[in-house]
């Protein structure tokens, strides 16, 4: 037993349960023992959230490689179709999300300098602006939706439009409509409940230059769902 | 239970894929066992059909997949790096609970209406049979967030968890494979994941992608499918691979021959794999130039497989063999693995595989890769590292006679059906024309030898478990870094930090114990 730990590495001292001489810093209260550093372990968690940003791209591709073989297949109808969205509210809700990524990075940026509590009201409103655009999004999306049900331009079966411009077929663009804009809004969602849990840790005063790694983390999230609406818009609402 | 400790979660991990290769290793019994006779024996064609979906179904997603990465990955990688944990321990916890809460539902879609439709859901059947597909297809999307889980959780902690001195040729060749691994699991099962979304919902809404008759396109449904099934097959025999690397060295008391290209090869394997999905669709309407540049990307990726083996065989030469359980497993795979792999070659020749597709065939060239790779080398690695989860030795000569047992009887039951592929006999029928008998029949007496071994094998570590704690730090003479520390280790893995001074394998710088067999 002995032999063998001679042989081929040395045991150095230090970093018992994290509470060794070995630290560059005093133990944080959000420094995860098996990590030596802090750094270290805002890498990780960032290799860890770029690598799930990747997952979501593909999840969102399968969708978005149904749809480009669909319109061709169907393009007539996909065009008749797009005539049903309204461009504006598109476009407005595409500002919604543009202007909430700025608010964002502005939140990111709030917490990575905040020190003593210095940028702590920054930071919390522009979540709380944040929040806002997501809400203003959804409520926009919301209207959308409640027309779309009382024309009954609906995915699959439940298509029951059948105005003077309605062509075969017309069925499959809205089944992509709402499957496309719905596991989007979904995130939406989701990261509207994440921000909220990142206003509540704000207001305990949890973020700061040392520790802001949530904060990060959703703000990437938050730009990559504000990036699928942006390739979104155009395809569903601008096709010709 | 809600331990976030990677050791205690791969063996909580391990105990469920031994429970689920239990299931569907009954299901392949019955199987075999109604193909004694050409005609109906005990199974209707309808009960015959769901038991071979289920058979398929929970060893492809309930048993391989996470089989060596969850279980043995999961315990071993992080010791090896010389890290405490996995870089996201309560990920790995919840990766965990997500893949019993997919188990679950997948037994209850057995109960509650039963699926018939092949692990691989084919379009427009399965937009159109009853029972519980919606069920099935859900518990593969809720078990790809586990898959996609443990992987985002393995690629971080190789990068960021490796010991001071470690860089990345230095990393034990396992960590390479689950590295490689990790990347298909990333990358792949999202694609699953939204596959079966659209499947549900052509089930359920009727929304015209899959199904010919409104519009959509079935053979889009098998492109989506193989995106992720093909390199889902390189999920399930990279860490095989993984494992090999390990063994052959150590028993060889030899530095590994060709460490760097095997390492990259893994890599290879993994980038190459996602280009070579429509060689499943030769026969389903591709273009002929689609087909030819398909054949030739799976031609590609078998030279880094290769590569690997003789690498290995390279290792063995002229060295001082033990031939212990863990090595008698890893020959084997070498065997077996280049069975099928040579198999796969001929499959994946255009002409060739017009004439062998849908055959036994196909059958017994992807149970000599899965089970022949995937699985050997997974018994291989769980003799290999059962000393050092659990602290205690196993028999040694039972492990040997359970591993010829598996041996031969692995090879009667699908080396014949090849000869029967081969000759015409189609995959998935419950009933066969007369002159294929005994063929069956020697088959189904091979997976009753097969079943014997495997249950000599269980009882034999089982057996283990409840005697004294016996077994030293470093039974093999292993030079990684899971071999420095206890057996079972300590909750942080090592007593202080270790570091790294020689690249693995390096008996030149390192003493067997003498306690090593």
């Amino acid at each position: 037993m002995s032999q063998a730990h001679d042989a081929s590495l040395i045991m150095q001292d230090g970093h018992g349960d994290g509470h060794g001489e070995g630290h560059a810093h005093e133990h944080h209260p959000f420094h995860q023992h098996h990590f030596t550093t802090m750094e270290q372990q805002f890498d990780a968690s960032k290799i860890g959230m770029w690598l799930f940003l990747a997952t979501e791209i593909l999840l969102f591709g399968g969708l978005f490689v149904g749809y480009g073989i669909m319109q061709s297949r169907h393009l007539e109808a996909f065009v008749a179709g797009h005539h049903h969205l309204d461009w504006k509210l598109g476009a407005l809700n595409t500002c919604f999300l543009l202007i909430s990524s700025f608010t964002m990075v502005m939140a990111v940026w709030a917490a990575s300098n905040n020190r003593n509590g210095n940028k702590r009201g920054v930071l919390i409103t522009n979540l709380l602006l944040t929040l806002g655009f997501a809400g203003g999004f959804m409520v926009v999306k919301y209207f959308e939706y409640s027309h779309k049900l009382h024309d009954g331009l609906l995915p699959g079966k439940f298509f029951s439009y059948t105005g003077p411009d309605a062509v075969p077929n017309m069925f499959v663009f809205f089944s992509f409509y709402f499957m496309m804009t719905g596991l989007h809004g979904f995130h939406v969602l989701g990261g509207m409940g994440a921000i909220t849990y990142l206003i509540i840790r704000s207001i305990k005063g949890d973020y700061s230059s040392e520790y802001f790694t949530p904060v990060d983390l959703i703000g990437l999230y938050w730009h990559l769902v504000d990036l699928i609406w942006i390739y979104l818009f155009p395809l569903l609402y601008l096709i010709t | 239970m809600t331990t976030v400790d990677h050791k205690r979660l791969g063996v909580m991990y391990l105990w469920a894929v031994l429970l689920a290769f239990l299931v569907g290793g009954v299901f392949a019994l019955l199987v075999r066992l109604e193909l004694m006779n050409p005609g109906e024996d005990f199974m209707t064609a309808e009960q015959y059909n769901q038991a071979f979906t289920l058979h398929g179904a929970i060893m492809v997603f309930l048993f391989i997949i996470p089989s060596i990465p969850a279980a043995l990955g999961n315990f071993v990688m992080p010791l090896m790096l010389g890290a405490k944990d996995v870089a996201f321990p309560r990920l790995n916890l919840a990766s965990f609970w997500v893949y019993v809460a997919g188990a679950v539902m997948a037994v209850t879609s057995i109960v509650v209406g039963g699926v018939d439709t092949g692990w691989t859901f084919y379009t427009p059947y399965s937009t159109s049979t009853g029972g519980a597909v919606t069920m099935m297809t859900l518990s593969v999307f809720v078990l790809g967030f586990s898959s996609i889980f443990t992987g985002i959780n393995f690629i971080a902690t190789v990068h960021k968890l490796r010991a001071p001195g470690m860089g990345w040729f230095q990393l034990p060749l396992f960590v390479w494979g689950i590295y490689a691994t990790a990347i298909i699991q990333v990358l792949a099962t999202p694609v699953l994941g939204i596959t079966m979304v659209l499947l549900i919902m052509e089930r359920a809404f009727n929304i015209g992608i899959f199904d010919a008759q409104i519009g959509g396109d079935p053979v889009l449904f098998q492109h989506f499918f193989w995106f992720y099934s093909h390199p889902a097959v390189y999920i399930m025999i990279l860490p095989g691979m993984a494992i090999i690397s390990e063994i052959i060295p150590t028993f060889s008391r030899r530095t590994i021959f060709g460490y760097r290209l095997i390492a990259l090869s893994s890599v290879a394997i993994a980038l190459i794999g996602f280009l070579v999905w429509g060689h499943h669709m030769f026969t389903s309407g591709q273009s002929a130039l689609a087909a030819s540049i398909f054949s030739f990307l799976t031609f590609l990726v078998a030279i880094p497989s290769g590569i690997k083996i003789f690498n290995w065989i390279a290792t063995m030469y002229k060295a001082s063999i033990s031939l212990n359980t863990p090595m008698l497993y890893a020959t084997s795979f070498l065997l077996l693995f280049g069975i099928g792999g040579l198999t796969g070659i001929f499959l994946g020749a255009l002409s060739v595989d017009i004439h062998l597709h849908d055959t036994y065939f196909v059958v017994a060239h992807f149970h000599y890769v899965m089970m022949g790779g995937t699985v050997i080398a997974f018994l291989g690695g769980l003799h290999y590292w059962w000393p050092k989860m659990f602290g205690r030795m196993y028999n040694e000569t039972v492990a040997r006679i359970a591993c010829a047992l598996v041996f031969i009887g692995f090879n009667m039951t699908f080396l014949t059906q090849f000869f029967m592929g081969s000759q015409g006999m189609p995959r998935r029928y419950y009933t066969y024309l007369d002159q294929f008998q005994p063929l069956h029949q020697f088959s189904t007496f091979g997976s009753w030898v097969l079943g014997a071994g495997l249950l000599i094998a269980a009882v034999n570590l089982m057996g283990a478990l409840r005697g004294p704690k016996n077994a030293p730090d470093n039974p093999w003479g292993g030079t990684t870094l899971e071999w420095q520390t206890q057996s079972p280790p300590i909750t942080h893995n090592f007593a202080g930090q270790p570091a790294i001074e020689h690249n693995p394998y390096d008996y030149r710088y390192f003493k067997v114990p003498s306690d090593a067999v």
